[in-house]
């Protein structure tokens, strides 16, 4: 390849964290050819630096770095770091990037990452990944599982390049990697489309002085909190105060630090991340160390996401955990101790100053750094807070045609929304750049496979500490010891971070240089990490099937983390019985299946027409069926936005454009009867109309939305001045007397969610309350409007509406569960009695008119597609997606996507959102010539064979039928058919039929490993 | 691979292993991720082994099928904690029973021996489908139910595990009967019909019963 035809490709993604990387792997995925370029050392971004992730508290490492490694081996994406973006010319289609790599004084092509400079070199500097809290090298790697893996030289601390003495890393150095005379590499690129994925940068709480951080060695910020929890940290893992390195027994946590404020040098938006990542280091904090006093204040809780209301719960019922509603400022750091005071205020106590031991900021999310030359060199528009200023219908869209964003920097968004969005610009690209698909895509090439049919066992096991995950509660040493002695092993291994790129490496490096024929990985869980070392076996010319994975994570140290010698005893066992399975693995080749480029979308709402507008756009037939008459779904009662924007001239033109489109086929008044295939290939029987029609499709995306909840609390459905805001907003729209008249009008939030029964936050209800509040001083300025809640939910950019109802006079009252309002009858309209938790004693209201937050609750069709598709449901009844934070839109089932309020109760932009993240997804699917199905299918061994038919009346994929053979009849799988259920197996009288990959002999070995004679 | 590949025999194995406890972890019925419904597979090989296990005199509880799904892992903790607690009640398979150990291998080795047979009694004799878990544990428990498996099965069972104590040493018919916890009459029944089969042969000089062959 020569060099022009280097600098050419499909797109260019402007920031290598969890965003970009996702739209990177998508759009290589569907056949686009990337360049991945990031200003830091390493791909990553912020999310590299974290813990763990909430709600589920998957450790945030092991589940990102397995996609820097996809990235890095995939032939279409070309990962280009510590570069920055000079200028862009030409338009949307044509894009001329200039881009300028600094130097990093190391050749990449020749650095191994062997560290030895770093032993080497004398300088010592504050790392910037472990947040200036430990200290590094001038010349290091930026962090252990860093893609690319080589060292960078600090221009500012090394000796050479400051005063040109030293050079003592040139000699230390085997591959000659090191040229202190590098230079700023400048050079171009052509693209047809760019994303921006620059992520967010933390507030600095520095700047403004307030709260001691800089002053206060105990006073640390929200991220320096993450390192010091981490493993890979500065304490490795040890929860330390950076004052005198010891456990601190008492944490304060001060929220909002920088968001929701009005001073200068803060934030007017709330962050959105901050209330779940602290009550996710609160869990983990106690985790650490048990007796540990917590206390977070707090203004509002806002749990808004899924699954966020039973997490914030989890860290309210621990011991010792006290969430206090309260502004605080910190006070003094106390001489001999260094302790630091906070003083806030309680209604029950007053004001009160409190001495802890640690004080952890919880900052909030600010635009990328120098978002303004940003902006400029691309030619994009800023908001007023300066995130990227997007095209409200569609947020994934930036000023400038061709050029895209996702991630943080459209605003604060979490993990899973960053992810949504990068699949939905990989959706929009796709649409943008249909013509080029797959013109400058490139085969991945694996070495010749190995044939060890001939060889002796040489099992190799690896024992990966995955940190301090691991190794905290196993005794590694010792389980690798075991290892060695168990029969076939011929070399047992340990591994830091098996999933790192330099481990991966190592993995297959031993294959080739012992001869493993087996190998067993005793780490974490095959779910997210089995392809990534089935890739690396076959990187080692190692068929992938011989790989063995044992889970002493999940299964053994992340349970019994109290129980150490136990964990290491049961981890041995563990490992035990993989060895003794992987000696029966069996060399197995996967299956191409045909892929059908046609879509099935279900649900005619926004959500689903968006999904179908797109992969039609991108060049696929798709079928949207719809339960009603007619396409529009709830968007069809919703007439502005929280912005301003109209919600129904939008949605015409939607509909007008999914019933006009010719790649669109539209079935209302649909029943789905049955559903049937599997990935690439399913078979949908729909009743449309009357008639019965069938469809065959490759994918399906499932936008069955949600349902208004009907109260039967304070009087509704009794008064017709009882509504909820859905009705309101009908009646303003319509101009209705008795709305617009209104003198009084009292808004009550979260009914029929936040409750036992309905344990969950409906998101959308506290931005629904203020917008149609600001519409109704809109058009009455005199109108009296009180808003009673729990926790004003307007996160992120909502906030200054929050902010600007009160200004106009929206009054908000706060009421706790236990005291909820009371509504009475009275005179031609209500008395509303509250209990005041200010001044502790019950408020009586006037009211025209009772404005109700109904719950968002599951629609039934969701419930029903749930059954019709296999997918499951969480205990809410919303659709379970495959991964919380990874897999956002894809269900465990392959080929199935979500989208919609289906998933989650969410705010119109953000279904759209979601709707292109799925069909972004989807087209991942619909672009390829076939699906790779697993190799772990049955066979038959014919002369076991007594044809007896059991088998054949156990198959339900219909893929086993007698054929005729010499020695007669005989059952015989048709492979692609077949689905590796096994059920045929456990049917079988003569153990004739088999599961490759599980066969009887090697679970009957597993058991006989679990259980040795000696325990018997 | 599905909860439904659980084969009878991989149960038996492990019991025979010295497990005090199998345990069987599957999707909720509706939720199968094939189309199988595979689960209900699963539970009706539960409810067979379960059978056996009470046949062989081991307490049926020590085999527990919980349906548990990817997200529930809360619950999952709390059904294996409580089914430790279970079998710690139990007490050491065979000992927890009042069942010597030569005697409890030779009872699990003859039932699992007679796995293959039992996969055919159940294609032929116990197809049914049912709707419920429910329905599944009201025919397990039915007259109809008992009749097949006494007909079928139990006597299967025990000259299985006759023949596997013959095949050390010859031995009257009061010794088997003692030796296996079986009642005489039923021994010389079974010994009877084995003798007429060829399967054993009463050797007039030791005046024991030994293997025909």
């Amino acid at each position: 390849m020569n060099s022009a035809e280097r600098n050419i490709g499909d797109v260019l993604i402007v920031g290598g964290g969890i965003s970009g990387i996702q739209a990177a792997l998508d759009l290589a995925n569907s056949g686009f050819r990337v360049f991945l370029v990031d200003k830091s050392p390493a791909l990553g971004g912020k999310m590299s630096q974290l813990d763990k992730t909430f709600p589920t508290n998957d450790c945030s490492m092991c589940i990102e770095s397995p996609k820097f490694i996809e990235c890095s081996r995939n032939p279409n994406i070309e990962i280009i770091t510590y570069t920055e973006v000079d200028r862009v010319e030409g338009e949307a289609g044509d894009f001329k990037v200039t881009l300028t790599k600094k130097p990093r004084y190391i050749s990449e092509e020749k650095c191994t990452g062997c560290n030895i400079c770093v032993d080497y070199c004398p300088v010592k500097i504050k790392d910037p990944f472990n947040q200036e809290l430990s200290e590094n090298k001038a010349v290091h790697i930026y962090f252990s599982q860093a893609v690319p893996l080589v060292t960078y030289v600090d221009p500012e601390t090394c000796l050479y390049l400051k005063e040109g003495k030293c050079q003592i890393c040139v000699g230390a150095c085997k591959t000659n990697a090191i040229d202190l005379h590098q230079k700023p590499e400048t050079f171009q690129i052509e693209v047809g489309a760019i994303l921006l994925s620059p992520g967010y940068s933390t507030f600095d709480p520095k700047l403004r002085g307030d709260f001691g951080y800089g002053r206060m060695q105990n006073v640390v910020t929200s991220l320096d909190f993450e390192r010091i929890l981490c493993a890979t940290g500065p304490y490795e893992g040890e929860v330390l105060r950076p004052s005198d390195g010891k456990h601190p027994h008492k944490i304060a946590w001060i929220q909002c630090v920088g968001s929701r404020q009005v001073t200068p040098g803060g934030n007017n938006y709330c962050s959105a991340v901050c209330c779940a990542y602290s009550q996710k280091q609160v869990i983990l904090a106690k985790d650490h160390s048990p007796t540990m006093q917590a206390t977070i204040f707090h203004n509002d809780v806002r749990a808004y996401g899924k699954d966020f209301e039973r997490f914030h719960q989890r860290a309210e019922k621990l011991s010792d955990v006290r969430f206090i509603r309260s502004y605080v400022t910190v006070g003094k750091e106390i001489e001999s101790s260094k302790n630091v005071t906070i003083r806030y205020s309680t209604v029950d106590h007053g004001v009160k100053e409190e001495e802890f031991d640690m004080v952890v900021l919880s900052v909030g999310l600010n635009p990328p750094k120098d978002v303004e030359v940003l902006a400029a060199k691309f030619g994009i528009e800023l908001t007023d807070q300066k995130f990227c200023k997007n095209n409200p219908y569609n947020p994934i869209e930036t000023s400038r045609k061709g050029i895209f964003v996702s991630g943080a920097f459209q605003g604060p968004l979490d993990i899973p929304e960053s992810v949504v969005t990068a699949s939905g610009a990989d959706a929009l690209v796709g649409q943008l750049l249909s013509t080029r698909r797959h013109k400058l895509e490139r085969e991945r090439v694996y070495p010749v496979e190995k044939d060890v049919s001939q060889e002796e066992l040489k099992i190799g096991v690896v024992v990966c500490y995955c940190g301090a995950n691991i190794g905290r509660v196993v005794n590694i040493p010792e389980v690798i010891e075991y290892a060695a002695t168990l029969p076939n092993v011929s070399w047992a291994g340990e591994n830091l971070f098996a999933c790192s790129t330099e481990n991966a490496k190592q993995i297959s490096d031993a294959i080739v240089a012992k001869g493993l024929n087996r190998v067993v990985l005793a780490a974490c869980t095959p779910r997210t990490h089995e392809p990534l070392f089935r890739d690396t076996c076959r990187e080692a010319g190692l068929n992938q099937y011989f790989f063995e994975f044992a889970n002493i994570r999940e299964h053994c140290s992340w349970v019994h983390s109290r129980e150490k010698e136990n964990a290491t005893a049961k981890a041995k066992e563990i490992v035990r019985m993989s060895v003794a399975r992987a000696a029966h693995l069996e060399p197995l080749q996967e299956f191409q299946l045909p892929v059908d480029h046609t879509a099935l979308v279900v649900g005619g709402g926004v959500a689903g027409m968006t999904a179908s507008l797109n992969m039609a756009e991108q060049g696929f037939e798709v079928y949207l069926v719809e339960k009603d008459d007619d396409l529009g779904g709830m968007a069809r009662r919703l007439h502005y936005t929280i912005d301003g924007t109209e919600v129904q001239p939008y949605l015409a033109d939607l509909v007008k454009k999914v019933y006009r489109h010719p790649g669109i086929h539209v079935w209302t008044d649909a029943i789905i009867e049955d559903v049937s295939g599997y990935v690439g290939n399913f078979t949908t029987r729909v009743t449309s109309q009357g008639r019965v029609r069938e469809v065959k499709h490759g994918v399906s995306v499932l936008a069955t939305g949600a349902a208004e909840y009907k109260p039967t609390e304070y009087l509704y459905g009794e008064s017709e001045n009882v509504l909820t805001q859905l009705e309101l907003e009908e009646k303003i729209v319509a101009g209705d007397e008795k709305v617009v008249a209104a003198k009084s009008i009292v808004m009550i939030q979260c009914v029929g969610c936040r409750q036992a029964d309905r344990n969950y936050c409906s998101r959308i209800c506290c931005n629904q309350a203020i917008k149609n509040a600001l519409k109704l001083k809109k058009i009455n300025p005199e109108v009296e409007i009180q808003i009673i809640f729990r926790d004003m939910r307007t996160y992120g950019l909502k906030e200054v509406y929050y902010r600007e109802a009160a200004e106009r006079d929206v009054k908000f009252i706060r009421y706790e569960p236990e005291g909820k309002p009371l509504v009475e009858a009275a005179g031609a309209g209500f008395k509303v009695t509250v209990p005041d938790p200010v001044l502790g004693q019950m408020m009586e209201l006037e009211a025209d008119l009772v404005v109700l937050a109904a719950a968002v609750i599951p629609s039934e069709a969701s419930q029903e597609a749930g059954k019709l598709f296999k997918v499951s449901n969480n205990p809410d009844g919303f659709f379970q997606e495959a991964h919380v934070k990874l897999r956002p839109v894809d269900f465990s089932a392959d080929g199935v996507f979500l989208c919609g309020t289906a998933h989650y109760p969410k705010h119109l932009t953000e279904t759209i959102s979601q709707a292109l993240g799925a069909a972004g997804r989807a087209v991942g699917i619909l672009s390829k010539e076939t699906v790779t199905a697993s190799g772990s299918v049955c066979d038959v061994d014919e002369s076991s064979c007594v044809a007896c038919g059991a088998c054949i009346t156990a198959c339900k994929y219909g893929a086993i039928s007698f054929v005729d053979t010499p020695k007669g009849k005989k059952a015989h799988v048709e492979p692609i058919l077949c689905k590796g259920d096994g059920l045929c197996n456990a049917k079988c009288p003569t153990r004739a039929i088999y599961l490759k990959h599980y066969t009887d002999d090697a679970i009957y070995a597993q058991i006989d490993a679990a259980l040795p004679p000696s325990r018997a | 691979m599905c909860t439904g590949r659980v084969d009878i025999g991989f149960v038996l194995r492990a019991f025979q292993k010295g497990a005090d406890g199998v345990f069987i972890g599957g999707c909720w019925p509706g939720e199968c991720h094939y189309v199988t419904e595979g689960n209900y597979d699963v539970l009706k090989n539960a409810h067979i082994a379960k059978k056996i296990l009470e046949t062989l005199g081991i307490n049926p509880n020590r085999l527990r099928l919980e349906w548990i799904s990817a997200s529930e892992g809360m619950r999952y903790a709390e059904v294996m904690n409580d089914f430790g607690r279970v079998l710690k009640e139990l007490g050491p398979l065979g000992k927890g029973e009042g069942i010597d150990p030569s005697a409890l291998a030779i009872r699990l080795e003859a039932a699992n021996r007679l796995v293959p047979y039992v996969k055919l009694v159940e294609r032929e004799r116990l197809r049914q489908r049912f709707k419920t878990e429910e329905e599944y544990a009201e025919f397990f428990a039915s007259d109809e139910l008992k009749r097949i498996f006494e007909d079928l099965v139990v006597d299967k069972l025990a000259v299985s595990q006759m023949t596997l104590l013959l095949r050390d040493n010859p031995l009257t018919s009061a010794e088997i009967a003692k030796a296996l916890d079986l009642e005489p009459a039923d021994v010389s029944r079974h010994l009877k019909d084995s003798s007429r089969k060829g399967l054993v042969r009463y050797d007039e000089g030791e005046k024991r019963y030994a293997l025909a062959i």
